[in-house]
């Protein structure tokens, strides 16, 4: 039974007011950090804990906390990265649909360490019941005396506002929402300059996922040494893992750090085994922009031992071989499902979502959906698989935001490890319309390179 | 100037002032290892990042810390750094990424060069003879749409059009109110205006000069000539609104059309207001100053193809000359 940080209480009735919450031992962090130590002392808690940002890219929450410039007279802000939208990943929404004010609570604390009396909460237009439990959790806060003026007598005042968004992916970059949360249209920014020099109205800002947020509030609590000891190496803590797809139990679990791939998946405390006794032929372990590995890249590394749910053991074996943990979206595919058709879905959702600001991206995305919808149909051509690679790696590193990234890792990862099912689609295609291509040999052992 | 910095680009040193970015720093040494710049406006604050036409790859960050960036860098929106050392057509990775980028500007361009007005001064047909393929991949339909007047001077051929939001900041910057906008996401985006407005203001007509493509035209000039049949001559008047100082683009005894002064790339000296552009077009309205030096390079000096070899460069550049040779190699075999 692995250590619950997050959703400790996540059972209790109530949970989601400030009255329970408050007897199950919340708020504890924000009266230590306000009552006892300076924003310097949170900063370095955090710092200490090695906690990596929970929202895709695994920056140290600590690290950014202290680059926030500090210039005298100018505002600094927090904003809270509620725009979650990658396919695959749903684990903020359940903590701010059950547990709002671990999110209000980390607000106050983050607030606190980086000196900001403005924050905000920037919630994606989709999830209005979150929007209005997020509102009425910052309200009970409020009349409880935890925001506001004067917090608990300290001195420090706090306001958190919720801003829905409109719906875009895009937005879910910090500088694109940034622009948004201005009220322009949510185009990324370039940078330099970084959101902790320039930011939001062009005050220096920092910009972090909603669990990240959160974890803060154990680690002002325990101290960060204490939460350092859970997981990992470099991957301290414990995360939300959002498990989808083809398993007995969906849902959101908190894991610590270096559980094994294995475990999470076919033991009964996580995802419970593949559904109707199926066999397990891919995994998406970090949300649909992070590469699709096979069932035998996933479970075990290339030389053979396993595979843990970190940032550095998903991500071993660089692309050719690994992943990444990303924002934790866990998509498992048993055998009945088609990795073209994943892929095309995957592809399909990028094209719809890019901005069209720069050019690789707006072209490239749309490039890649029509020759994967295409190969899907039974259209497509052997010279295809190639095109796709190529468009891919042009698009990959050569944009504005990380979006482009996004949309080229999926295709040419699918394309790396599931090459013969996409040959098998050109070759076939009458037959790839009636039927799936299968398990083939994606789950047999690899074979072990012998050292030399 | 003690306050100089110091970068090399393609093995050239330079001295720039600090905050310059990597592109005007090229473009001090000038030449044929300045980037192209599809979106990038130096007179429009904000512009630039957007085409990754000008990708540079930067191998030296700076002389304190000379890790090589990790990724290409746009070099119209990367400051220098002191002892920076940029590699642009010396670098293999960059010629590819390049040629990537114009692949995609292309996909959904719909290449109408022989019909239309933009041909022999368009950004975008130069760099795709530069960097592009001779054949296209792309096997799908290209988005299109219904030609658009906004205005009754202007003509917006959506088609055309690579979303460089130049027009948008112009409309922003240079008049007081804006009109039109990108409406639409990704490869639908669309450069429009609000439920068919006229764009209507006395320097509306810029949009047409700092459109790098045929997407905005001057309707007053439509179809009327190819630019390399007209001869452009410099002339000014005493204009009440703007400085006045314009190129005038004649066919025997008439003026066909009134443009800004371009520079060699393509970026106007000063704005002038729709009366010059689109009402003066008679020799006694201006005060003729001589004829307007076109670079040898463009088609607008007709029927000299020969200067199709690179340009001379410094001779002390072994890496600049070994890549001119071979860029001169392959534009031999034309």
């Amino acid at each position: 039974m692995g250590r619950k940080l997050l959703l400790e209480h996540i059972n209790v009735p109530g949970i989601n007011t400030f009255q329970v919450y408050k007897e199950k031992g919340g708020y504890r962090a924000v009266e230590k950090a306000l009552k006892t130590m300076s924003s310097d002392d949170v900063v370095e808690e955090v710092k200490k804990s090695g906690l990596r940002g929970r929202g895709g890219a695994g920056f140290p929450t600590g690290m950014k906390w202290s680059f926030l410039a500090k210039p005298e007279g100018v505002p600094r802000y927090l904003v809270c990265n509620a725009d979650e939208s990658e396919p695959g990943t749903f684990k903020d929404r359940y903590l701010m649909t059950h547990i709002p004010h671990a999110l209000i609570e980390g607000m106050i604390v983050g607030s606190y360490a980086l000196g900001a009396n403005t924050s905000y909460i920037y919630v994606r237009g989709e999830m209005m019941p979150q929007i209005r439990i997020l509102e009425k959790a910052i309200a009970e806060a409020k009349a409880a005396g935890y925001l506001g003026k004067n917090i608990l007598g300290s001195g420090y005042d706090l306001e958190i506002y919720v801003q829905p968004g409109g719906g875009a992916y895009i937005c879910g970059e910090e500088t694109a929402l940034l622009e948004s949360l201005e009220g322009k249209r949510g185009n990324p920014r370039i940078k330099p300059p970084f959101p902790a020099i320039a930011g939001l109205y062009g005050c220096p800002t920092v910009v972090n996922n909603v669990e990240s947020i959160a974890a803060t509030v154990p680690i002002v609590n325990e101290g960060g040494e204490e939460y350092a000891k859970i997981g990992i190496g470099r991957s301290t803590g414990t995360k939300l893992i959002s498990a989808s797809g083809n398993i007995n139990k969906p849902g959101v679990y908190e894991i610590e750090l270096g559980l094994s791939v294995e475990d999470f998946i076919y033991s009964d405390e996580y995802c419970g085994g593949i559904a109707n006794g199926k066999r397990l032929k891919a995994v998406v372990a970090g949300g649909s922009s992070v590469p699709i590995l096979p069932a035998n890249l996933i479970l075990n590394l290339a030389n053979g031992d396993k595979r843990l749910m970190s940032y550095e053991s998903l991500s071993e074996g660089g692309f050719a071989t690994g992943t990444m943990l990303g924002s934790g979206g866990f998509v498992v595919l048993d055998e009945d499902q088609c990795i073209v058709r994943n892929t095309w879905n995957f592809s399909r959702f990028y094209h719809h979502e890019s901005c069209g600001q720069c050019s690789p991206c707006r072209e490239g995305t749309g490039w890649m959906e029509k020759v994967l919808h295409r190969l899907e149909y039974g259209h497509g051509k052997m010279s295809d698989i190639d095109l796709l690679v190529d468009v891919s790696k042009k698009i990959e590193g050569n944009t504005i935001c990380p979006l482009g990234d996004a949309a080229a890792w999926p295709v040419a990862s699918a394309i790396r490890h599931f090459r013969d099912e996409f040959e098998w689609h050109v070759k076939e295609p009458k037959l790839a319309l009636e039927r799936n291509y299968g398990l083939a040999h994606y789950a047999d052992p690899i074979k072990i390179a012998e050292e030399v | 100037m003690s306050d100089k910095i110091k970068v090399t680009i393609d093995g050239i040193p330079v001295e720039v002032e600090p905050r310059t970015s990597i592109l005007n720093a090229a473009r001090q040494i000038g030449g044929d290892i300045v980037p192209p710049a599809m979106c990038y406006y130096s007179k429009l604050e904000g512009s630039g990042g957007k085409c990754r036409t000008c990708l540079v790859k930067v191998s030296k960050g700076s002389e304190k810390d000379p890790r090589p960036m990790p990724k290409l860098v746009a070099s119209c929106r990367t400051t220098v750094m002191d002892g920076m050392e940029v590699q642009n057509i010396t670098s293999p990775e960059v010629i590819e990424a390049r040629k990537g980028v114009v692949e995609m500007l292309l996909i959904n361009h719909p290449l109408d060069c022989p019909i239309c007005d933009q041909a022999g001064e368009c950004h975008l047909q130069d760099l795709s003879y530069e960097h592009g393929a001779a054949t296209t991949r792309y096997e799908f339909d290209r988005r299109t749409f219904d030609r658009v007047d906004i205005g009754d001077k202007i003509q917006l051929h959506m088609n055309r059009c690579i979303l460089c939001y130049r027009c948008v900041f112009t409309a922003d910057q240079i008049t007081n109110n804006r009109v039109h906008g990108v409406l639409g996401r990704g490869d639908h985006a669309e450069i429009s205006t609000y439920i068919e407005k006229a764009i209507d203001n006395d320097f509306s007509g810029n949009v047409i000069d700092v459109c790098p493509v045929g997407a905005l035209t001057d309707k007053t000039f439509r179809f009327k000539n190819r630019v390399w049949f007209t001869k452009p001559v410099e002339a000014h008047r005493d204009c009440p609104t703007c400085s006045g100082k314009v190129t005038l683009w004649y066919k025997g005894e008439e003026v066909l059309r009134v443009t800004a002064r371009k520079d060699v790339y393509g970026e106007v000296e000063d704005f002038i207001c729709n009366t010059c552009r689109f009402d003066k077009k008679s020799t006694n309205d201006w005060v003729i100053e001589g004829p307007r030096q076109v670079s040898r390079q463009s088609v607008i000096n007709a029927n000299h193809y020969d200067t199709l070899q690179p340009l001379p460069v410094i001779k002390k550049n072994p890496e600049l000359m070994q890549a001119n040779k071979e860029q001169f190699e392959r534009a031999t075999k034309f």
